[in-house]
Formats: structure tokens, sequence, C-alpha cells
């Protein structure tokens, strides 16, 4: 039966090839705008850590005056840690492990006489950074806690950089010149790119940046050694600019916790400090106020994704639906124009479902259709967003999922609109268009 | 005309002509306001400067070497790219161009006092205070970038300070009026907390670094110091076309006086660069809302064509009939204009009402202004005429039914 209802779709649609290609056309343009940016929107809300990001949560505390006025633009500045936090929570050790860190940029001077000096971006970090994160490494190993309290002058190379300075040679225990130091290479990490780069400062560019070096935290600190993104302060003297000051946030903390339970104790364990600190009259604000964001939900509460591209997903899913509307009334048109067919056919024995069926299939092909031009059209447009210089272009791919789902709509939105013309032409009396015609 | 036969013959469509109403009015609400997102774009990408663009080219350079003397360093790659063939003149600046992201702004008030009221309420606002963008440079900035100066005078060269702050500045209009709404600005003191600072020349307009919201974008002022970090914007000026020429030229020019720099290649850009990677954002969002709006305004036509041609299909008995009673091809022509301009007609006034819907939706979430009244009837007549256009095949070809078809069977 369904293979003549096929037969029977692909007759009606071969008899008006103008109007079909129109539906197609349709359909393929509203699918293909909105999937190339629900495409964009799912690679902008991707999970950067798969299968290890629900055991990853930073705290949020909220060290700042009550009298403190955010700027219009800036980020929140109770979004950073201050360093005596991120010291205190580093050493109450509550979390199975725990690192504080900061973005930078240094200048790199090659040994090699044919490379110019480079700015390179980094990160400063404390040791468990590597174990938590999972990242991979290649040669070497990361530095220990020792290394920390030591500010010890090591670090840890990107495979990319790591090939850039030292060819095919081997640079494990050599010195690379970073900024005015010396810093001796201890390990080189494959390259470790998780997008967005969640862990970075809210002003960071999360989906294009890339780390090409880490360093002990405490030895940049040390060192007076450049950091990126956002400082706040709010202190009235020196303090106020000093990295190590109470008064300024510019680090950023992230914890593993392994079940739900710990997750738990952890939040109220940042409860406790606030209060501490308020009874000690450091922080003003309530402890209740400190909070835990799951790596997920830190995401949504900075909100990566940019205005435009949901203003754009919108306007896509606008079109789309001026597309159905369109292909319904074109449907409901070319059906009830077929009411003496149907009538015929009912006349003959088919019952309504038969008829519903019938006119469903095909009003699926005509989405099977829309649905390959569709996918056709979100590569152009996918293509396009490739070449806009926002940074995450590059990122703008479809997977197999998407491409699954590309298909599904088309179909679903076919069938879901061609439901009502369908309904509607089952429903025709077949005495009274027998008779007229 | 006669209405009648047409609203009965519509009310027997009544679900296809609902549909097709309904299509109408949906592209009407998003077409109008999306026409209205375009016009905002192309207003914030155009916004002028109050220099002189096209001229302009800038090349940025970073010492690498910590303690050199960065001053007597600037002065000697001045010299140098002053020398360059086709560059008119050259100034340097520390970071700061207008639109081009760095910024140093601070707090300046028109007087002490409102500095006293700034800090009672804890709030720069309605103390009289502004945060203008604060730009320096080296001597000739204003002639080089082409400001215009509408009164006072350029700083002479005994203002210049190399290090601490300068006793004068040259505001712009727009920040002369915000801080001394009902004063002559011109010799006035502003103080930032520290120092009194006298004002001693007013340009016409000088753009921020970063645009924050209109009324604010062109306060700005222009301070006589010499830039003192180790990473200096050369600011060239040169004819248009000599521009690639000529930063090509600066960057080999500075590495061959003094290698010991970083010239990164992304910052070696014309003005006219610099401009275009701000706005590329609006750009790319104008031509996709525009394409949009184009897609809406095709996929209507494709369906009011389509159904018009279904109609004319089914009426040709209909149709025969009344040509063989004495219709004219006249008449049917004009049912069907007449039949498509009142289903367009019902869409329209749907299609008002939900523009302003969606208007407020996109005013709540996305910032966006009330939408003008005068693009509705703008977008209506825009409509009208995509109908008509749409419906004249199939109203042609209805117009063409020989009367003949009346006395045949189907």
């Amino acid at each position: 039966m369904f293979a003549y209802y096929l037969d029977l779709a692909w007759h009606s649609l071969r008899r008006n090839p103008i109007l079909t290609a129109l539906m197609v056309l349709a359909i393929g343009l509203g699918i293909g705008a909105s999937m190339t940016m629900i495409t964009v929107l799912h690679v902008l809300t991707d999970d950067p850590l798969p299968g290890r990001s629900s055991q990853l949560f930073t705290p949020h505390l909220d060290p700042l005056p009550l009298n403190y006025k955010q700027g219009g633009d800036s980020p929140d500045a109770a979004d950073n840690v201050t360093w005596p936090d991120a010291m205190a929570l580093l050493k109450a050790h509550r979390a199975e492990r725990q690192a504080a860190m900061a973005g930078g940029t240094l200048l790199v001077r090659p040994a090699r006489a044919d490379l110019r000096p480079f700015n390179v971006d980094g990160r400063y970090a404390t040791a468990d950074f590597f174990a938590m994160f999972g990242m991979p490494f290649e040669h070497g190993q990361s530095w220990s806690a020792a290394d920390d309290a030591a500010r010890a002058h090591v670090v840890v190379l990107s495979d990319t950089l790591y090939r850039k300075l030292f060819g095919n040679g081997s640079g494990i225990g050599q010195d690379v010149r970073l900024g005015e130091h010396d810093f001796r290479v201890i390990g080189v990490t494959a390259d470790w790119q998780p997008k967005p780069m969640f862990y970075a400062d809210p002003g960071a560019q999360h989906y294009s940046d890339v780390d090409q070096f880490f360093l002990p935290l405490s030895a940049a600190v040390d060192l007076k050694l450049s950091t990126n993104g956002n400082q706040s302060g709010w202190g009235k003297n020196d303090d106020s600019t000093s990295l190590t000051g109470a008064t300024m946030t510019w680090l950023q903390f992230w914890v593993q916790l392994n079940s739900p339970a710990q997750a738990q104790a952890y939040r109220q364990f940042l409860v406790d400090y606030s209060a501490q600190q308020k009874a000690q009259g450091r922080f003003e604000r309530p402890s209740t106020d400190a909070k835990l964001y799951s790596l997920m939900g830190w995401l949504k509460h900075e909100n990566l994704v940019p205005n435009d591209v949901r203003l754009q997903l919108w306007l896509a899913l606008g079109f789309l639906f001026v597309c159905m509307v369109n292909i319904v009334a074109l449907l409901l048109a070319k059906f009830l124009r077929r009411s003496s067919e149907i009538s015929v056919r009912r006349a003959l024995g088919a019952r309504r479902r038969d008829i519903f069926l019938q006119l469903g299939i095909e009003s699926a092909l005509i989405g099977v259709a829309g649905g390959v031009l569709g996918l056709v059209i979100a590569q152009i447009g996918l293509w396009s967003v490739r070449h806009r210089p926002d940074d995450y272009a590059q990122l703008a791919q479809m997977d197999m999922p998407m491409l699954l789902g590309t298909l599904a709509l088309a179909i679903i939105a076919s069938v879901v609109a061609g439901l009502l013309p369908a309904w509607r032409a089952c429903r025709v009396q077949p005495a009274l268009q027998l008779k007229t015609s | 005309m006669q209405m009648r036969p047409i609203l009965s013959t519509l009310r027997r469509h009544k679900l296809t002509a609902t549909l097709l109403t309904l299509q109408v009015a949906f592209t009407c609400a998003i077409v109008c306001n999306v026409a209205f997102m375009i016009a905002s774009r192309v207003q914030r990408i155009s916004v002028p400067t109050g220099m002189a663009e096209d001229k302009l080219a800038v090349i940025q350079s970073t010492s690498i070497e910590k303690g050199e003397n960065q001053q007597a360093q600037h002065a000697a790659d001045l010299a140098a790219l002053r020398g360059l063939p086709g560059v008119q003149s050259a100034v340097a600046v520390s970071y700061s161009l207008p639109l081009d992201q760095s910024e140093s702004s601070r707090g300046t008030c028109p007087s002490k006092q409102a500095l006293d009221r700034a800090e009672q309420i804890n709030s720069i606002e309605g103390s009289g205070c502004m945060q203008p963008t604060q730009y320096d440079g080296t001597p000739g900035l204003i002639n080089t970038l082409g400001l215009r100066l509408v009164a006072g005078r350029d700083f002479r060269p005994d203002e210049y300070v190399s290090t601490g702050k300068p006793t004068v500045a040259i505001i712009t209009r727009a920040l002369a009026q915000h801080l001394y709404p009902d004063k002559q600005a011109l010799g006035q003191s502003m103080y930032d907390g520290d120092n009194y600072i006298r004002i001693v020349g007013v340009v016409d307009r000088f753009l921020r670094p970063n645009l924050r919201k209109p009324g604010v974008d062109d306060d700005s002022m222009i301070w006589p110091q010499r830039p003192d970090g180790s990473s200096v914007l050369y600011v060239l000026r040169s004819a248009p076309k000599d521009r690639q020429r000529v930063l090509k030229a600066a960057a080999a020019t500075l590495l061959k006086i003094n290698p010991n720099r970083l010239i990164d290649p992304g910052r070696v850009q014309t003005y006219t660069q610099i401009r275009a990677k701000y706005f590329q954002r609006d750009i790319t969002m104008i031509s996709l809302l525009f394409a949009s709006a184009l897609g809406l305004l095709f996929v209507s036509a494709l369906g009011i064509t389509g159904l018009a041609n279904f109609w004319v299909q089914q009426r040709r008995r209909t149709i025969g009939i009344r040509r063989a009673i004495g219709a004219t091809r006249g008449n049917i022509l004009r049912y069907f204009q007449t039949e498509n301009f009142l289903i367009v007609s019902f869409g329209i006034v749907l299609g008002m009402l939900l523009a302003f819907a969606l208007n407020l939706t996109l005013m709540k979430f996305y910032e966006l202004p009330r939408l003008p009244l005068y693009y509705l009837p703008i977008g209506a007549l825009v409509l009208w005429l995509l109908g008509q256009l749409a419906v004249l095949g199939p109203a042609l070809r209805a117009a063409a039914v020989p009367p003949v078809i009346a006395t045949r069977g189907v």
C-alpha cells in the first residue's frame, strides 16, 4: 500500500512540476536558514569537556562592598576571585581537586636565530589544573604542589609552541625565555582546546583563544608577569591594584567534585566561608550569596552566545514559519482541487484514513526533497558563517546529529504543514463532488 | 467593480484565504521590523569620526627592550616615517584612536563642586561630571588626523608634557556642551580630582574608541602629552591611494631603525580597515537582515502566485460563463486584482498589529528602539505592490480564458 501511495504522490507532484518545485524551494530555504542558525547555536552552547564537565564546578563568592557600583558594560566584578580567597579555598582542600588560574600574554624570545620574538597567550595556574581538566601530556609531566610553593620557574608548553621553538629536537629540561625570565620546560601537552574556553576570564574570546603555555601562578605573581582579563578593585589605597590584595578580583577558580553529595557539601562550605569572612568584617554581603556553579550552569550564567546570533536564529525561525504557512495554503489548494479524484476513491471504498495517509505521504515526499535542499542551503550558510571574522566562526560545522536533525525537521515540518490540508481534503463529501463533475 | 461576488467567493475559500492573509500579515510584521533594524544598523555604521579617514594609515610598534628611552625612539621613528615618499605628516599616539577599541577614559568635572556632588551621590550621573575618552599624541595631531578646530587654538609647543598631566586640553564640541551647558567652554578649567585643566580649543567631533550610546559617543578630549609606553601607534597621513605602499615602507623602515620591536601584521592597517573591523558584525547583520527580508517577500510572492494559479484553474468554467454573458477581459483581470488587493489588505491590517507586538518583544529582549510609525505605510505599499505583481500572471491567464469554455463540459 505504501509503495502505491508513494507512486500516487510522485504522479501528483509531477503533474504540477513548477508548483512542486516552489514548495520544495520554500521549505528548503526555511529549513536551510533555520538549521544554519541552530547549528551555530549548538556549537556555541556545546559541552566543552564531555564526560568530565559534570564533575567541574566554579565557586562564586561575593566580596564586593555593599555600595559597589557595577559599571554598565563591564563584566560582574564578583565573577572573578581575589587572591586571598583563592588561596584560602586552595588551602582548605575541601574538593577532590582545585586550582586557581589567570590568563596572561608573554613575549617569547626564541633561542633559534631564524625566529623573531612573538607574543603568546597562556595560563598561570596551580598544580591541580592539569589533572582536574584531564589534560593529555605528550612528553614530561606537570609541576607539583611543591613547585607551586617554591614559585618554581617551570613551564608546560602546548605541542604547537613546543614544535615551533624546538623543531623536532627534544626541549624537555631546556630553558625558554618568556618576558624577562627563563623557565625550564617540564612538559608538553597535546593541543587541548575546549570550546568554549570555559575557565577563562569573562572578557576573553572564549571560542578562539588558545593557551600555548602554562606556568605556576605563584611564580607569575612573584615576577609580576602581565595578566589578561578583567581586574576590578574597590580598595581605597594601593591595595586595590595589588594582585595579592584583598580588594581586587582577577582570578578564576575551579574545583572537581565527584558526586552530588560532595557538591552539596562544598556549597555549604562556601556559605560557611563567606559567613566567617563576614564575621571578620571583610565581606559585607549576605553569606548565602555564595554560589557554586556547575560547568554548564556557569556557561549559561556567562551568556557567551552573542545577542546577534540569537536574533539571527529567531529571524530564521520566523522565516521558516512563514514558509510553512505558505506551504499549508498551497497544499490545501492543491488537495481541494483534487476533490473529485478523492471522491472517486472514497466511492470505490477507500476509507478517510486511507486518503489521509495518501495525502500525508505526498506532503512527506515534499519534506524529504525540501530537507535535502535545506541541507545544501545550510552547508552554504555555514560556509558563509565560517568566513565571518567572529571568534566562533571556525566552529560552525555540522555534525552527524545535526545532519539527521535537519532532515527530521524538514520532514516533520512538511508533514505538519500537510496535516490540515489532508484532514480538510478527506472530509470532502463524495456524493456531492461526484454529482457536480 | 462589484465587491459582493468577490467577498462571497472568498467566504467559500475561507481557510485558504485566511492562510494567505496570515502569511501576508507575518511577512508584513517581520519585514517592517527587519527594515527598521537595517536602518538603525546602517545609521550606526555611518557615524562620523571627525577625521580625514581615507587619508590615514596606522602602524603599531611595541618595543621589547625594557629601559630604553621610548620617547627618543618615537622621535627618531617619526623623523624617519616623515621622510618616506608619500607621507604628508606623521604623529604618534599611545594606543587610542576612534573605533580602535583600546580606550582610556576618566571622570572629568566642570568644577570642583561638581566632583563633590558626584562623590556625595557615589555616581557620576546627575553630578554634571562626564566620562570622556582621553586621547594623547605628539605635536601635529589635529592637523594629521584632519580634526576641525571650531574655537580656540591648537596646542603651543611649550604646552606638551613628556610625563605627568598637562595643564591644558582640547575638547570636542559635544563634551563642551555636556560639561558647560549654559556657558562658553573655551577658557574654562575642568577638574579631574587632582588637577585643573584649561580648555584652549574645541574641535567639531572626535569619536570614542568604543561606542557607548548615542549622545556620549563624541565626548572626547585631547591632551598635549607625548606617548611614553613601550607600545605606540604611528598615524601616517598620505593620499588615499598611497596608503598600502606607505604602510609597507613604514614597517620595513621601523624594523631597520631598531629591530628590537614587535610589529604585529594585524596592526598594520589603513584606517578604513580599522573602521570595517569595528563594524564587521553590523555589516554581517545588515546583509543577513537584507537577505532574510528579500527571502520573505519572495516566499510570500510565491504563495500568492501559486494560490492564484490554482484559483484560476479551478474557476475556468465560471470565468467562461462570465465572459459569455458579457464580462470583458478587463473585468476578469480586475476581479483577480481586486481579490488579491482585499486579501493583502486584510493581511496588512493584521500585520501592522503584529509588527508592533514583535517590536515590543524585540525592545524587551534586544534593546531595540520603538518602531517609527512611518515604516507601516511603507511596508503596506511594498506588500500591495508585491501582491499585485504576483497576481498579475495568473490574472492575465484568467482574462485570456475564452467564453467558449462555458459551453463545454469539464
